[in-house]
């Protein structure tokens, strides 16, 4: 491993905060839908926390990533502002989209976030194009590419991994494989035992990392991002975790068990790294404490901004189809 | 086929005759030589020089990074072009036969045409893609259809249909400035048809009718190869004693619709010539366009569409001849036309 696990306070308090600020954004998001203040539809990466957070943290602030349906984590690990995608969330003139987008359309090309995407491997071509973007430009900058185990049996991954690998683009393709595309599990969507194991298709590298160990995330994925950097391609990242919500609000858990979500419930990954940093004498519980309460209090103040905003504006709804020249 | 360019609009200096695949690669040289942001990627457009010719010589002016092959991929490279373009390049993606954009909809529908859009104007996704369409050269079903109603049909996609040297060259280059997704359909029977062009990079604004000649009888609005069909059939009219005007929209989307009504306003006729099948078809919509304006109430005849059959392409020649519309055809439709009123 090239890089150090976050072994710093200020990196481990940072990646504890990121990690919560999710959690207390989409705990929010769920209770705004059930309580009918929120319209649409939306999905929760609780308890995939580590991997948006371990990743993000692999990047610069000048890298790009591209996200998935699924993506609240990765907007906020690459530093959007909470209201703004809050403000999407509820409908608002001053959300990322202005009301056009909505849960999975939330980008911020200022912060190097070049979309969520809602079709699944949508975003994988367009992170190798941005890549090649980079490579034709001379840049080293890096793209990295979220997708779902689901999107790895999409015909864009096997196209766009394959077009990166012969021209050595600086992207990472970072799978977070949660076991289930929807209901499907990966037990009945692969006969491999690992995403990670199709990189040698492509001639590339493949890592499999417990995805819910937000400092083995971040050192598989600070690894690759070098690889990229230095101009040897791209790697195949897979993050094993799971998402503890439904694939969406229509969701009601019929094919899993409930013990199968304790299991995983038990591997907790902000747990998980509350304990290790204490452990360590990273943060003491009263610095842990103060993380959960930021988290918190970030959360309520974008709720309570994002109200507050003026709804998104049906008057001019045509002036965004086309780009003025 | 005859080659015949009688665009009004075209300028008159600085012109030699070339042909239209050498037209849309000066556009592309051009457009290269002025930006570095312009690239071009597609099947084959290296040393090969593309399937019908148009890259030629690009890959050995401007390199392999610049012109780059790709293998067949096409909806990883159209996605490529969609992320390349966000991150600030302006893409030039070659599809070898419009018929396989088919492999690439999800990224020219649900990505390139909406981003900007779904992402309230935050970002855009200025890249063309060229792409050879119709019939005529015995490729049969999956290889010469006439894909472009459903383009128009997709809000933030604009439409390009060249149907001259002149107008290749001219629109290409517009496409290549637009800050949007621009599906730019080439018609591979007109490759080798020639034309006045400009030596100078001079654009032909996206959305503006061509007007190929004025006529009191009757208007025909044609697009691609049918416009040439339809001055050839126009001249066979004016020695039947019929006078007819051709206009050509030249890009679908954004639509120019105002010199259309205004000559249909005043011959009180309208023939509408497409290749693609007529069921939903574009023409279609400029019949509504049409109908729902005071143009209506100068018609003399019933709004007539000459169109292809609601059929594939078939192999055999005299079959495929017979499934689009051919310059006698267009000569039928017209004196029938003019029999009606």
């Amino acid at each position: 491993m090239t890089s150090a696990p976050l072994a710093d306070a200020g990196r481990a308090r940072h990646a504890l905060l990121t990690m919560w600020t999710i959690r207390r954004f989409e705990e929010a998001v769920d209770d705004l839908f059930a309580r009918g203040l929120m319209h649409g539809t939306m999905h929760l990466s609780i308890g995939q926390e580590a991997s948006a957070t371990g990743a993000c943290m692999a990047l610069r602030s000048d890298d790009a990533i591209t996200s998935t349906h699924r993506g609240h984590g990765h907007c906020i690990g690459k530093g959007a502002d909470l209201t703004r995608m809050m403000a999407e969330l509820l409908a608002k003139e001053t959300g990322y989209c202005r009301g056009r987008g909505g849960s999975m359309h939330i980008a911020d090309v200022a912060t190097g976030n070049l979309g969520a995407n809602g079709i699944v491997a949508g975003g994988i071509p367009i992170a190798t194009g941005a890549a090649l973007a980079y490579q034709l430009r001379g840049e080293d900058r890096v793209v990295a590419c979220f997708f779902g185990d689901g999107a790895a049996n999409e015909g864009a991954f096997h196209e766009a991994v394959n077009l990166a690998a012969i021209w050595k683009l600086p992207v990472v393709f970072i799978c977070e494989n949660n076991k289930y595309g929807m209901s499907f599990s990966t037990e009945k969507s692969m006969a491999v035992a690992h995403v990670a194991d199709r990189a040698s298709a492509y001639g590339i590298p493949g890592v499999t990392v417990d995805g819910n160990d937000v400092e083995a995330v971040h050192a598989a994925v600070a690894d690759a991002v070098s690889r990229a950097r230095s101009g040897a391609g791209p790697t195949l990242v897979e993050n094993v975790t799971y998402r503890w919500k439904g694939h969406s609000k229509s969701d009601k858990n019929l094919y899993r068990t409930k013990e199968e979500i304790a299991e995983w419930r038990a591997l907790d990954p902000i747990v998980r790294f509350e304990a290790v940093v204490q452990e360590r004498g990273l943060l003491d519980e009263a610095a842990v404490q103060a993380v959960r309460d930021e988290a918190m209090q970030a959360m309520r103040e974008a709720v309570r901004a994002a109200n507050a905003a003026p709804d998104a504006d049906p008057s001019d709804l045509l002036d965004a189809v086309f780009a003025p020249a | 086929m005859t080659s015949t360019t009688l665009d009004p609009g075209a300028p008159t200096a600085g012109e030699r005759d070339l042909t239209y695949s050498e037209a849309v690669r000066e556009a592309i040289g051009q457009a290269m030589e002025a930006d570095d942001r312009v690239f071009m990627l597609g099947e084959d457009i290296g040393v090969y020089g593309g399937a019908f010719g148009v890259s030629g010589d690009l890959f050995h002016r401007f390199g392999g990074e610049r012109i780059r092959d790709t293998p067949i991929s096409e909806l990883g490279i159209v996605g490529a072009a969609v992320g390349a373009a966000l991150a600030g390049m302006r893409p030039i993606v070659e599809i070898q036969f419009s018929d396989f954009t088919n492999q690439a909809m999800d990224q020219i529908v649900n990505q390139a045409a909406k981003i900007h859009y779904m992402l309230g104007g935050a970002a855009s996704v200025p890249m063309v893609l060229r792409a050879p369409l119709g019939s005529g050269t015995g490729a049969a079903a999956q290889h010469s259809q006439s894909l472009e109603a459903w383009f128009a049909h997709v809000p933030g996609l604009k439409v390009v249909m060249p149907a001259t040297p002149a107008d290749a060259k001219g629109l290409l280059l517009s496409a290549i400035d637009d800050p949007n997704p621009v599906i730019f359909l080439e018609h591979k029977l007109l490759y080798r048809t020639s034309g006045p062009v400009p030596v100078e990079p001079l654009r032909v604004p996206l959305g503006r009718t061509a007007v190929h000649r004025r006529g009191a009888d009757l208007t025909v609005v044609a697009t691609g190869v049918m416009v040439s069909r339809a001055l050839d059939a126009a001249a066979v009219l004016t020695d039947e004693g019929v006078d007819v005007s051709v206009l050509d929209p030249r890009t679908l989307t954004p639509l120019d619709d105002a010199p259309i009504l205004e000559d249909v306003s005043r011959t009180g006729r309208a023939l509408l010539v497409q290749e693609a099948p007529g069921h939903a078809g574009f023409t279609a919509e400029i019949a509504a366009r049409i109908t729902e304006s005071p143009t209506l109430y100068r018609l003399l005849a019933p709004v007539r569409r000459l169109s292809g059959l609601d059929a594939p392409i078939p192999y055999a020649p005299q079959l495929e001849r017979a499934s689009v519309p051919q310059v006698d055809d267009i000569v039928d439709a017209a004196l029938t036309l003019m029999k009606e009123s």
